[in-house]
This record gives structure tokens, C-alpha cells and sequence, in this order.
């Protein structure tokens, strides 16, 4: 019987290809409309915010709340899975970008601190002490970055953007990139291409900048 | 318990997510220098097979646990909102590598100072709540 577990434990291990993005996505999908409901992860800083009374100061936060608790458990169990897939499936850690992009990552470091194949998952220590070392330089998602300049406008103004930007588009990437377009919503259509057009400003003109602050 | 079968959509989703390492900012950096084609197969995977999902559900092939047929509601034509709400979240989603949805899994996953990242996105939110009625529409 272990042993059956240990095979199926390293299929699952092993980085997944692409394609299994569309079955994660599209059974998530198809369960979510299964049960009556819309696939849109955003919505739950509007009803954090709800529930916290933000209704007391606009408007926007007086819905029933109350009724969107499923919307909470959705991402609460993302965050389960996020936890069980890190620590007892993680594999070895290690993103599988391609050549060029350790490349593009190098060169926005400006010393060449990735290696191919051993580009850590996330720009952050391993939560699970794997051999994976991260240079400080993109130790970007831990409380000691939030105390310098850079981490500080990464974690706290990314936060503020997504948090701005889905509410004021009316979704994010699961509710408009995901759910809209395959409803074939025009007004999708504009905000993905929004998505893109703001991501790759940032990536390409901003980014590199904020980057290469050095305290 | 009614909401258990949430947590565990919820659960598939993150677990999938992080195997497929869409919530790895290197993956995004690569995406928007156009290096692989990896994040781009998950979202048009997930859109086509999304696509034919949404269409079954839109012509009552499969009803809901309910038995009824599920009411899709058309988003709002108008522009702005999603031209420059969309920009503005595009710009947040590359600058921490981060959408609303992987907040969450990072979270979990144990790299805890993102309480302080979606605490943030919580008054980046509000502020839209606030200022909405002076923002173009």
C-alpha cells in the first residue's frame, strides 16, 4: 500500500504541464456554476471589507454580505491548497522558466543570481527549508523586505493596485480573464486587454526600477 | 458543512495553481516579456474548456445542484471602468507577481507577510468603494 502511495505522491510531485491549467480551471469553473455560483476571487476583498463596515463609510459595502460566505470558503480552501501543494507536494521548488527568462531576470538583477533549473518557485525564502537559496535581492515576500523601500512598494502598493483595480474593472483575473471570456463578455475582452496592457507597462518600464532600489 | 464543498473547490483551485506555478512571480515576469508559452496555455486551456462549460450551463445542458438553469448576467457596456480599472490592475498583478486569487495561496502556502498584502488590496478596495462615485464609469 506505500508504496502505491509513494508512486502516486511523486506523479503528483512532478511540475505540472500547462495543460493541466485548463482542468484545474475548468473544474473549478464547472463546480462553481454546478452549485449555483460565479467563479470571481476578487470579490472577497469586497466582502472582507463589508463585513469589517466599510458599509458605514459607502455605500458600495451595504449588500448582504452574509450570503457571499461561500465565496470565502473558496478562498480559504485556496489557501489550504496552497499549503498541502508547498509542503507535501512542493517537488523540488524550483519554477521551470525558460533559458531566456533567467536571462531577462539576470539582467534586471544586474549580476547573474538565477541559474537554470534552480530558480526558486517564489521570490522568497522556502517556507519549507528545501536546498534552495535565494539571494536577498529577490528575498522580495518576506517581513524583512516589507521593511525596505522596494519590498515595502511591492507588497504594500501591489496590494493597493489589485485591490483598486479589480473592484474598479468589476473582476480580476478569474472573473473576467476566466469566467467572462468564456461567457464571451465584451466588456471582459477590454479588461483582459487592460490586464496586459497595465502588466506589461509595469514589467517593462516600472518594475525594473523599483527592482534595483537598493535599500 | 453546506459550505464544505466550497473549501474544497477552493482547495483544488490553490493546489492546482501552485503545481502549475501560477503563483510564481517569475512565471508573470516571463509572461509579460512573452518567454514561454506556459502561462498563456493555462489561461486559453482554461478558457476554451471554461467556454464550452459556460455554454452547457447557458442552454440548460446541465442544470445546477438545483435543478434550475443558471442566469448569467451580462457585465455593464461601458468602458472606462474596465479599460482603466483593468490597467491599474494589471499594473498591481506585475508589480508583486500577484493576482487576488494567489494572494490567498501564498498565504497559506506560509509566506505570512501577505496578511499585510491583502490587507492593502482590503483598503485598495475600500478607497474604489470611496472615491467610486468621482471615478468615470
Amino acid at each position: 500500500m506505500y508504496e502505491y502511495w509513494e508512486q502516486i505522491h511523486a506523479f503528483i510531485s512532478q511540475p505540472w504541464p500547462w495543460w493541466m491549467g485548463g482542468i484545474t480551471i475548468g473544474s473549478t469553473l464547472f463546480l462553481l456554476l454546478y452549485f449555483g455560483k460565479e467563479f470571481g476571487l476578487s470579490a472577497n476583498l469586497r466582502i472582507m471589507c463589508a463585513a469589517d463596515g466599510a458599509g458605514d463609510f459607502a455605500d458600495f459595502f451595504n449588500f448582504d454580505w452574509g450570503k457571499q460566505g461561500w465565496n470565502l470558503m473558496v478562498a480559504l480552501g485556496a489557501m489550504f491548497g496552497g499549503y498541502i501543494a508547498a509542503n507535501y507536494f512542493g517537488g523540488d521548488g524550483t519554477a521551470h522558466i525558460s533559458q531566456s527568462a533567467v536571462h531577462t531576470l539576470n539582467q534586471i538583477a544586474g549580476s547573474d543570481i538565477l541559474t537554470y533549473g534552480e530558480v526558486p518557485i517564489v521570490p522568497g525564502k522556502d517556507v519549507i527549508n528545501r536546498d534552495i537559496v535565494i539571494n536577498p535581492f529577490w528575498n522580495l515576500y518576506s517581513w524583512g523586505s516589507l521593511f525596505t523601500l522596494r519590498g515595502a512598494i511591492i507588497i504594500i502598493g501591489g496590494g493597493f493596485l489589485i485591490g483598486f483595480g479589480s473592484r474598479y474593472a468589476g473582476g480580476c483575473t478569474s472573473g473576467h480573464a476566466i469566467s467572462g471570456l468564456a461567457d464571451l463578455q465584451m466588456p471582459s475582452l477590454v479588461a483582459v486587454i487592460g490586464f496586459f496592457t497595465g502588466g506589461l507597462i509595469m514589467t517593462w518600464l516600472i518594475l525594473p526600477y523599483i527592482l534595483r532600489i537598493p535599500f | 458543512m453546506r459550505l464544505f464543498k466550497y473549501m474544497a473547490v477552493g482547495f483544488m483551485f490553490g493546489f492546482g495553481m501552485w503545481k502549475l506555478e501560477a503563483i510564481s512571480f517569475f512565471r508573470i515576469i516571463e509572461m509579460f516579456h512573452f518567454e514561454s508559452f506556459h502561462m498563456y496555455g493555462i489561461i486559453t486551456t482554461g478558457v476554451i474548456l471554461g467556454l464550452a462549460i459556460t455554454q452547457l450551463f447557458k442552454r440548460g445542458k446541465v442544470k445546477t445542484v438545483e435543478g434550475i438553469v443558471h442566469q448569467f448576467n451580462d457585465k455593464d457596456k461601458t468602458w472606462w471602468r474596465y479599460i482603466l480599472g483593468g490597467i491599474i490592475f494589471g499594473m498591481g498583478w506585475a508589480l508583486t507577481g500577484v493576482c487576488s486569487g494567489m494572494m490567498f495561496v501564498l498565504m497559506g502556502s506560509g509566506y505570512t507577510v501577505f496578511a499585510v498584502f491583502i490587507a492593502s488590496a482590503m483598503l485598495g478596495t475600500f478607497a474604489y468603494g470611496y472615491f467610486r462615485k468621482v471615478l468615470p464609469h
